[in-house]
């Protein structure tokens, strides 16, 4: 287990190594330390001295891939790829445009990201998979094709529109919630409670349509049928058995989100004026704050590989059939 | 409006519309040469659901084509500051060249925030300011009896239409009735569905278009610009991110996809190397910095434009280029792995032990059995994409605040619903608008992937 649980993390870095080529070339090749500099320091009245002090602060004044000023293995490490490489690696993230560490940010940033994302994704999953279940109890019935049209309209729905439709229900017409805003501890609840159910609702109608088709699948195995022919009641055969191999495929198909729930949601956030990583993000994409965003695509990476890996070891753990080579 | 003296512009996106129109079209003629497949789409029209869903999306493609012809005017000319305009404008003249001051709710004759205004005389008073370009004399009408005449024209223009189809299909049935021994035995289409859908259609469209001469149907927004031309200007952009991306991504995913699986080995390696990688970026994330080095190199090259809707436009490829670029990766894993399963199969064995060639083996023996996953991904992908414009014009890295759209639309409308009182009529309108387009999207390609899936029974 050990052995595959390196192996499988070697493999991952190769994969970050493309991504932050990825990246690099996004943000250092496409659109040049000169073009950041005039944009940081406004276009008018920039002379060719401010942009040579600007990039030299940052350390941005390296060539890109080769420096044939230095001597030695300098050639290849005194450049502005390895050393942006080096530090994306080792979680320096370096400075935000307005000064402050981006890793302190990130840090704190990310628990409230998780107290909305965490309930979110749980009441969810068991939401989802309860309805599923139910109109799998009632397949073919007019229950059945009902609550399939609503998950369609569910789905055809903008997620903006909810959140919008929700506020403006919720707190602006009848002040049961406050319309935005967050709290430490127990007191964030009040805060916490609308986003997650709008979070849920939303996400109903494409959960329960794949749960369904989970089950349906599972219910037309041959075990289904001898636990039948066993005598069993259609509940029991459901939850004793259906229930059990179904939760397989879903567990191991939500894991690899796991990681990524620390990154928060984005709309979501910025609606609810949420302190978390997802309006982080959105307020950096909007200032144009590069160095932020530059550093939640890694941050993202990084988790979703994690996710990968997560998968990969939970099918072992789930699925005695699954053994590792 | 100006009618001498223009001349046709042609968009990149515009060309883009129409290729992907020509290629239906050619899909189409194919499929009704080829009786297997002909019988197979034939059924995809036997539900009611799909029919109907079909005929929206008809009706909504064919808006943003008639969006998809341009034209150079003078912008002296106009009333707004425009350097072309479209097709749809042209029928929408009353529309687009007169605008209010400000918000005015749908049919209202009166604007809806009250103005100061000096009276004759002299004292301040405070007013609703009546609407410029709205009916202006009722005759002692109310505004209700005044929309239920104006309906009746509606629902003429749409029976007649009506007529006028049913006596077509009647014609080509009784031809077919005369001229084939052997009656057709298979299931008809449920044209009840059909017609009622179109009567549906033409009848909400027309009263709307008909009223829209004399109010604003779906209101003003901030700058008083009409609602309801907005949002069937919107209707391109939306076809154009939930049509066209797929379509600029399939060449990408289909060339790495098929060598992965035929070729296998190193190449598979690589190609597999290739989208674990992009995949692993989170996508909004991705798109967002693309498009913010995109913005960036825009700005320092603003030369490069003639106008602001070029630049748009520009900037509306783009966005589809990268959405493009970030969501070949789902298909083509799919078609990789299909492709893996095609090849171990014994005629393509025997195809390899003849010694044709590697792409004879692919165009002859492998993409005809692909076919049906590209179409499902086409079809399955475009509601999921028109939603996305949304959440990415409120990020800020969606489509340029000038080209009309639902996200911008959204967008506006938020802080719209802050006001006291609430000005709705902009969200209400967008919403409607996206719903009815992303339904009838999801609908059909649940319809597509029932019929094309061989895993189906039926």
């Amino acid at each position: 287990m050990f052995a595959y649980i390196v192996r499988r993390l070697l493999f991952a870095i190769p994969i970050l190594i493309g991504v932050n080529l990825i990246t690099f070339a996004l943000f250092f090749m496409v659109n040049t330390p000169d073009d950041m500099a005039r944009a940081q320091l406004g276009a008018k009245q920039t002379t060719p001295e401010m942009i040579q002090a600007w990039k030299e602060d940052r350390g941005y004044d390296k060539p890109l891939f080769i420096n044939l000023q230095a001597s030695g293995h300098g050639t290849i490490t005194q450049t502005l790829f390895v050393q942006e490489s080096v530090k994306l690696f080792s979680f320096d993230f370096g400075q935000s445009d307005s000064g402050r560490q981006i890793s302190a940010d990130i840090y704190e940033r990310m628990w409230p990201s998780l107290a909305i994302a965490l309930p979110t994704f749980i009441i969810g999953l068991v939401t989802n998979i309860a309805i599923a279940l139910l109109i799998v109890l009632f397949r073919g019935s007019t229950l059945d094709k009902v609550t399939m049209a609503v998950a369609v309209a569910i789905m055809s729905v903008s997620g903006l529109f909810y959140i919008i439709a929700g506020q403006v229900l919720f707190s602006k017409m009848w002040h049961w919630v406050p319309i935005s805003g967050y709290a430490e501890g127990l007191d964030g609840f009040r805060f916490l409670i609308l986003p997650v159910l709008i979070g849920v609702f939303a996400g109903i109608g494409a959960g329960t349509r794949w749960y369904r088709s989970i089950f349906l699948e599972e219910i037309n195995k041959d075990y289904v049928r001898t636990a039948r022919a066993k005598g069993l009641s259609e509940i029991k055969v459901l939850f004793g058995h259906v229930l059990q191999n179904g939760l397989l495929p879903i567990l191991t198909g939500v894991v690899v989100v796991i990681p990524t729930l620390f990154m928060g949601s984005l709309i979501m956030e910025s609606f609810f004026g949420i302190p978390g990583l997802g309006s982080y993000t959105i307020d950096a994409i909007r200032s144009q704050d590069f160095g932020i965003v530059k550093a939640m695509v890694f941050l993202g990476s990084v988790l979703y590989i994690i996710g990968l890996i997560l998968t990969d070891i939970s099918y072992t753990y789930f699925d005695p059939r699954v053994k590792l080579s | 409006m100006i009618i001498d003296g223009i001349t046709p512009v042609f968009l990149w996106t515009d060309l883009m519309i129409w290729f992907l129109f020509a290629l239906l079209i050619i899909g189409v003629v194919q499929i009704r040469k080829d009786q297997q497949k002909a019988q197979q789409w034939r059924s995809v029209f036997e539900s009611k659901t799909a029919i109907a869903a079909a005929l929206v999306l008809l009706f909504y493609f064919m808006v943003a084509l008639a969006d998809s012809i341009h034209f150079k005017v003078d912008p002296k000319q106009t009333a707004v500051n425009k350097t072309m305009i479209s097709g749809l404008d042209m029928l929408f003249s009353h529309l687009s060249e007169n605008s209010e001051r400000t918000y005015s709710a749908p049919f209202a004759l009166n604007e809806y925030s009250s103005s100061v205004v000096f009276t004759e005389s002299g004292d301040v008073a405070q007013e609703y300011l009546p609407l410029k370009h709205v009916i202006q004399d009722l005759n002692g009408d109310s505004t209700l009896l005044y929309v239920l005449q104006q309906s009746s024209w509606a629902m003429m223009i749409s029976l007649i239409l009506l007529v006028v189809f049913m006596v077509f299909h009647g014609y080509q049935k009784f031809k077919a009735l005369a001229h084939s021994k052997n009656r057709d035995s298979s299931k008809s289409l449920p044209w009840g569905t059909f017609y009622l859908t179109l009567f549906s259609i033409s009848f909400i469209m027309g009263w709307l278009y008909i009223l829209s001469f004399d109010f604003h149907v779906l209101g003003t927004n901030k700058v008083g610009e009409d609602v309801f031309y907005q949002s069937l200007k919107s209707i391109r952009t939306g076809v154009i991110i939930g049509g066209l991306t797929t379509l600029v991504m399939l060449p990408l995913a289909l060339a790495l996809g098929i060598s992965a699986g035929y070729f296998k080995g190193w190449i598979d390696d690589v190609i597999q190397y290739l989208y674990t990688t992009l995949n692993s970026i989170p996508g909004v994330l991705l798109i967002a910095a693309a498009v913010l080095v995109m913005q960036s190199i825009m700005t320092t090259n603003a030369d490069w434009f003639g106008s602001n809707e070029e630049r748009a436009d520009m900037r509306l490829l783009f966005l589809i280029f990268i959405l493009g670029m970030t969501s070949w990766t789902g298909l083509c894993r799919l078609l990789r792995a299909e492709t893996l399963k095609i090849s171990q199969i014994e005629y393509v064995t025997a195809a390899k032990a003849f010694g044709l060639k590697p792409i004879t083996i692919i165009r002859r023996h492998i993409y005809p059995n692909l076919v049906h996953l590209i179409l499902i991904a086409l079809v399955l992908d475009f509601s999921g994409l028109v939603l996305a414009e949304a959440v990415l014009s409120y990020v800020g890295v969606g489509v340029d605040p000038i080209t009309p759209s639902w996200g911008n639309m959204i967008n506006q409308a938020r802080l719209e619903m802050a006001r006291e009182p609430m000005v709705w009529w902009s969200l209400f309108s967008a919403f409607c608008f996206m719903f009815i387009l992303v339904l009838a999207a999801n609908l059909f390609a649940d319809r597509v992937q029932w019929v094309l899936n061989p895993k189906n029974e039926k």
